[in-house]
Parts: C-alpha cells; sequence; structure tokens
C-alpha cells in the first residue's frame, strides 16, 4: 500500500489529524456542534401551515392517548409482557417524522410505539399488536418492543439495547448504494451510547459517509442509572467528535425546534445543497414521565423533578403556541382530543375483536420460502 | 432449614461468599443502587459499600471482559446480566476469554468467575428476550454450567460456583425468583457441582429435566401416577459436566427416556443427552428417546403461540405415554 493515498475523500470537517503529523503546530480539532434551542421558530418561519401544526398536534395527541390506554389494558392483563411507554418524548417522533420524507427508513429501540404512530401506523394494529391478536403490525409476534411497519419504512422495534444501531447505519448506507436520495434515523436511548454497537456503527458511518442521523434520544435515565451515573463524560452530544461526525443537540421537549433541526440536518445528510452524503449524531434531549417500563417504583428521581419536567410536556406546549396564534380555538384543540380518544378506543374494540393467530401461524415467518423445521 | 425464594437464597450465597472472601464482588447492571432489577441483590449495596456491589452501564461486553481479567489477577467476580438474552453482546468475551485463556496458556492462568442472570422464557416478551442459552454455551469446553431448580439448589450450587476456580455459568429464571422452598441454613453448605438429584423414584420411565422444566417434569409425574405410570424425576441441576450417570443408571431400571427441555430442539441439551443414552444404554432401552423442547422456530409473543411454544406438562405426558406405547 505505500505510496497509494487514502481513499477516503475530504472530511466534510477540517481535520487536524494531517497537520499533527506534519511540520506545523498542532491545533486542536473544532467539533462542528449545532445548537436547536430557542430559536424563535414560529410556525411560519418554519413554512407550516395552521393545517399541519394541528395535524402534528393530534399526532402526539394520538401516541399520548394511545399509551394511556394500553396502560390501562396492562392492568387489565389484556396486555403482556414489557411496556415501555414514550410518554413525554412525543415531540421527537412527531418532529422528525414530519421533516424527513416519508420514504426515509427509521429504526428505534422498544420504546417503538411513538415512532411507529408518527411514522402512520393505525392505532388499530398498533393496539392489536400489543393484544397479541393477528391483525397487529407484527401479526402478534413482535409484541410491544417489537412493532414493524415496512411499508411505512418502519423497520422496529428492537429489544436489544444498541443492536438496532449499525442495522440503521446499513439503511443508510443502503440508500448511498442505491443513490436514491434517502437517509437513514436510527433512534436509541441515553444507556445504549454504552454498547460497543454503537460506537463500531458510528464510526461506519462516518468512514462511508453514510447518509444516517444516528440520534440519542437523552431521557437522563437507563432504567434506574442516569447518564450521569453511566458516563464517564456525561456530555452525550461529544460522542460525534471521535469518529469526526457533525453533531445536532436539539430540545426534544419543543416541537417547532425538532421539527427545524431535523428537516435541516436530514438535507444536509443526504447531501442536497453540496452533493455529500454525510451522517449526523444527534442527541436529543427530552424526558420520560413514566417508568421505564410498567413496574418501576422510580426511586431514582424525585417529584420535584419529575414536576419540573412536567412543564416542559411537549403537548401541553404545543396547544398554548396554538391558542396563543389562534390557529384553532379551544373548542376546535377539545374536538380533536375527543377525535383521538374515540380512535383509540375503537383501536380496543379493534384488538379485542381480532383473532388470536392460529397455531399454524407460529411457523410461519422464520424464512422466505419454505424450510423443514426440527419437530 | 429456613423458607427463602429463590432470590433470596441467591441473596443468601452471594452474602455468605462476600464475608468468606474479600475478594469476591458483584457487578452488573442495576445491582447496587436499584436493589437489583430482579432484587435478586436488594440490601447488599449497603451492607458491602459501592466497592464491591458495583452498578455498570449497558456495556455487558465491556463489564464481563473487565470481570475476566480481574479474575485472572486474583480476584473473584460475579457478573450479574439482567438476563442471559444480553449475554449475547458479550458472548466473545465469555467464549474466546473466559472459556479459553487457561488453555491457551497451557494452564498459566486461570478465571474464577460466576456469571448469572435469569435465562429462557419468561411468559410473553418475545423472540429477543425469550432465549435459553444452555445449549450455546454448553458446546464451548472450557465452562461450567449449572441451572438450578429450586432454591435450596441455587444456594448451595452458587456458593460451590463462586468458589470454583474455573468460569461458571449459572442459570436462573425470572420466572423463578419469587419461588420458595426450604433451604439449608448448615454453616458453610455447598453442593458439589456435577451431582444430579433424583427427585421421584417410579419403574415405569426416567424423565430428566432441569430448571424450570423440572417443574413440569414433576407434574407430569403426579398426573401420570394417577394414570397408574410411575416416573423417576431426575433433576441434573449441572449442565456442564452433565451427570450422565445418573441417567444411565436409572434408564438401566426403567429402560425408557423422556428429556424435558426448553432449549431449541436442535443441537439442543435434550441432543446432547439422548445420543450419550443410545450409545451407553442401547441394550437397555425398551423405546426410542423422546424429548419435550421448545419449537422450533424463535419465540413468538401472543399468548396462545408462546404456550403452544413451551414445553408442557401435556406434552411430557404424551411423550412418556409413547415411551410407554401407550
Ligand atoms: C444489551 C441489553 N442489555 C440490557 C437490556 C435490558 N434493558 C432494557 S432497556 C434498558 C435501559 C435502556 O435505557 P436507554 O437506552 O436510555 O433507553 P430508554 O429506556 O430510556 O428509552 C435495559 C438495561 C437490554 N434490553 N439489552
Ligand atoms: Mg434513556
Amino acid at each position: 500500500m505505500a505510496g497509494t493515498s487514502t481513499k477516503k475523500k475530504a472530511p466534510a470537517r477540517k481535520r487536524a489529524g494531517s497537520k499533527a503529523n506534519g511540520t506545523a503546530a498542532f491545533t486542536p480539532d473544532v467539533p462542528d456542534v449545532q445548537i436547536f434551542r430557542q430559536s424563535g421558530h414560529t410556525h411560519e418561519s418554519l413554512g407550516l401551515s395552521p393545517e399541519t401544526v394541528l395535524d402534528m398536534y393530534r399526532n402526539m395527541l394520538l401516541q399520548r392517548r394511545f399509551e394511556e390506554r394500553a396502560a390501562q389494558m396492562y392492568g387489565r392483563q389484556k396486555i403482556a409482557g414489557f411496556l415501555h411507554l414514550y410518554i413525554g418524548q412525543e415531540a421527537v417522533s412527531t418532529g422528525a417524522v414530519w421533516a424527513i420524507r416519508d420514504t426515509d427508513p427509521i429504526i428505534t429501540a422498544y420504546r417503538d410505539h411513538g415512532l411507529a404512530l408518527a411514522r402512520g401506523m393505525g392505532a388499530n394494529e398498533g393496539m392489536a399488536e400489543l393484544f397479541g391478536k393477528i391483525d397487529g403490525c407484527s401479526r402478534g409476534k413482535g409484541g410491544s418492543m417489537h412493532f414493524f411497519d415496512v411499508e411505512k419504512h418502519f423497520y422496529g422495534g428492537h429489544g436489544i439495547v444498541g443492536g438496532q444501531i449499525p442495522v440503521g447505519v446499513g439503511m443508510g448506507f443502503a440508500s448511498k448504494y442505491k443513490e436514491d436520495g434517502g437517509c437513514s434515523l436510527t433512534f436509541f436511548g441515553d444507556g445504549a451510547i454504552n454498547q460497543g454497537a454503537f460506537h463500531e456503527a458510528a464510526n461506519l458511518a462516518a468512514l462511508y459517509d453514510v447518509p444516517a442521523l444516528i440520534i440519542v434520544e437523552n431521557n437522563a435515565y437507563a432504567m434506574g442509572t442516569s447518564v450521569e451515573r453511566s458516563r464517564g463524560d456525561a456530555q452525550l452530544y461529544k460522542q460525534g467528535y471521535p469518529y469526526g461526525m457533525k453533531t445536532a443537540v436539539i430540545d426534544g421537549m419543543d416541537l417547532f425546534e425538532v421539527y427545524g433541526a431535523f428537516k435541516q440536518i436530514a438535507d444536509d445528510a443526504r447531501g442536497e445543497a453540496d452533493g455529500q452524503t454525510k451522517p449526523y449524531f444527534v442527541e436529543v434531549q427530552t424526558y420520560r414521565y413514566r417508568g421505564h417500563s410498567m413496574s418501576d417504583p422510580q426511586k431514582y428521581r424525585t417529584k420535584e423533578e419529575m414536576e419540573a419536567k412536567k412543564n416542559e410536556d411537549p403537548i401541553v406546549r404545543t396547544r398554548l403556541y396554538v391558542l396563543e396564534n389562534d390557529l384553532a380555538t379551544d373548542e376546535q384543540l377539545d374536538q380533536i382530543d375527543e377525535d383521538v380518544k374515540a380512535e383509540v378506543m375503537a383501536s380496543v374494540e379493534f384488538a379485542e375483536q381480532s383473532p388470536l393467530p392460529d397455531i399454524s401461524t407460529m411457523y410461519e415467518d422464520v424464512f422466505v420460502g419454505d424450510v423443514p423445521r426440527v419437530q | 432449614m429456613a423458607e427463602l425464594q429463590f432470590r433470596e437464597a441467591l441473596r443468601a450465597a452471594m452474602t455468605e461468599e462476600m464475608e468468606r472472601d474479600e475478594n469476591v464482588y458483584l457487578i452488573g447492571e442495576e445491582v447496587a443502587e436499584y436493589d437489583g432489577a430482579y432484587k435478586v441483590s436488594q440490601g447488599m449495596l449497603d451492607q458491602f459499600g459501592p466497592k464491591r456491589i458495583i452498578d455498570t452501564p449497558i456495556s455487558e461486553s465491556g463489564f464481563a471482559g473487565l470481570s475476566i481479567g480481574a479474575a485472572m489477577m486474583g480476584l473473584r467476580p460475579i457478573v450479574e446480566f439482567m438476563t442471559w438474552n444480553f449475554t449475547f453482546v458479550a458472548f466473545d468475551q465469555i467464549v474466546s476469554n473466559a472459556a479459553k485463556v487457561r488453555y491457551m496458556s497451557g494452564g498459566q492462568a486461570s478465571i474464577p468467575i460466576v456469571f448469572r442472570g435469569g435465562n429462557g422464557a419468561a411468559g410473553q416478551l418475545g423472540a429477543t428476550h425469550s432465549n435459553s442459552v444452555e445449549a450455546l454455551y454448553s458446546n464451548v469446553p472450557g465452562l461450567k454450567i449449572i441451572a438450578p431448580s429450586n432454591p435450596d439448589d441455587a444456594k448451595g450450587l452458587l456458593k460451590s460456583a463462586i468458589r470454583d476456580d474455573n468460569p461458571v455459568l449459572f442459570l436462573e429464571s425470572e420466572l423463578m425468583f419469587g419461588l420458595r422452598g426450604e433451604v439449608s441454613e448448615a454453616e458453610d453448605y455447598t453442593i458439589p457441582i456435577g451431582e444430579a438429584r433424583v427427585a421421584r423414584e417410579g419403574d415405569d420411565v426416567t424423565i430428566v429435566a432441569h430448571s424450570k422444566s423440572y417443574w413440569l417434569a414433576m407434574e407430569a409425574a403426579d398426573e401420570l401416577a394417577k394414570q397408574g405410570v410411575e416416573a423417576t424425576v431426575i433433576d441434573p441441576r449441572t449442565i456442564r459436566p452433565y451427570p450422565i450417570d445418573a441417567v444411565i443408571e436409572s434408564v438401566k431400571t426403567t429402560n425408557r427416556l423422556v428429556i424435558v427441555d426448553e432449549s431449541q430442539p436442535f443441537g439442543g441439551i435434550a441432543s446432547e443427552v439422548g445420543f450419550q443414552i443410545q450409545r451407553e444404554c442401547f441394550d437397555y432401552l425398551d423405546a426410542p428417546v423422546e424429548r419435550v423442547t421448545a419449537e422450533d422456530v424463535p419465540a413468538p409473543y401472543a399468548k396462545n403461540l408462546i404456550e403452544a411454544w413451551m414445553p408442557s406438562v401435556d406434552e411430557t405426558i404424551a411423550a412418556v405415554k409413547k415411551t410407554l406405547y401407550m
């Protein structure tokens, strides 16, 4: 290999490494971090019509009501296994999904109901999956942690912490390979930063200039472990630097911040302006209002902390914005809530009515094609 | 004797061994401040402090490997995995390092370590969270594997595991942590690794089953007794080394064997035991060895599917009857 120059073209940002090897003085690299917080966005500045804002509001509310109802059904033992609620994080899913293309693939961890519903999965298919019924989005095979809707470019729903991160980067890799202009979105929790899979995938994404948004939803806790108690350096946004990635830090409790940020970085990742595909490391700062799963005594945080965070409720904030800017009246917003509640109730009814999967379906879907199994 | 939950028996074993040997520490996700994801280590942080009860980030490969290194330096780590499903990200550390360093070094290094946590399906958790790992790990020479079915065995065997100078994989079950049973309070109560327990004696058939499956086997045996069929039930307790002699002994008198094993069928524990028995007991067998296992598909979520997927009492009874041509 002597004499051959590295195949990798100039990176998206200036690197100090090459200089450090020469005679020039060593200058540390300057990280490229964009902060999306208190940007003063309005729906107009973002180019969002009042109807679109109301659609987004409705979608966040759908996620919230869906999960409130799911929690109730869990209590009635209609739903079993683990049930991880996304409540509090809805601005992330809705804001991101509205900002990107419908065909951009999305993949996430087990806290997946919100993103699935944002991506357009019906409440019916979602609820039926939780009930373990044949009309569920994964035919009753996946359950809460393994929602899938491939037609809508929603690729799960993954139960092993960090496991989906390389896969998500691979989806972006395929877009670059096929030159289809796509950009993948890979979501994971703050706890997943501590998995080797994240670090290997991040490096590959940067090395291969993959159009991928590698998104940590920092909701402050991994089960009972705060970010501070799990990181030598708790500032997660720095995790893009070592791999030479552009970085975005987003206020995930603010729908417009999320939307504005994702619009900008997704387009940059696909190389809209410079013709250069690239990955982003994205830290979305959010908060989970409920316990980790359904049985979590939550002794690791104080009531005061939770109350303070509730003041940032993304749904309440959007509602206030809508009212203050006369995008809708109180009555109209109440009507939206009524509609959403009715939709969710109908999904419970749908899930109740849907049959249990036939036992024969257990043997389906293992392989493409017929492959004999061991009896 | 004292009546303890399975989790309390595990805690008692760890506590006694930590009191006995300051080189023993416990490490894993949520083991300290959260008191354990399944409350196995409840109160241990208070007793031993954060130096010895150590919370980790979600870095199984990291803390498994770190503890292997510490073991090579003479410490005796107990590594708790929240469940064995999550050991697949630490597979390399367990398989390439824990199992092989001693051999590759020509016996210079030893790795006295215990890896423990819940194994197998635990209700409707879906495919990623329902793995029975005993077949995978027992394929690897260099690892001892223990899978107890009751609190007393859990305590005695975990103490032996901690004292063992080799890597020991200790397989528990989320569904059994609350199981109560009489546990010996004898001082220094240990149970040797590699010895089966004959739980029930009968002349008609031998059923061998470990961990949760043991309870299926016992239920099936009770039901069969009502129908006039007397079964011997053997709990091997240890998967590696497997106490095959106890099974051979029994099959020589009953001439029939059914293995209940929640692993998947291809290359599972049942396959291995079945092979050894046909070789060692060929002349004694009056019927082909039967097995009851999980289905040869990933674990489904839906209630009716996962119930059909799991080995069951009914399937066990049917398998026994098949060996009896009933
Ligand atoms: C490899 C692995 N280890 C452990 C677990 C058990 N577990 C499930 S969720 C979780 C916490 C994850 O926290 P985070 O990544 O912050 O996501 P959040 O739950 O906050 O959305 C743990 C430890 C797992 N599923 N996979
Ligand atoms: Mg988290």
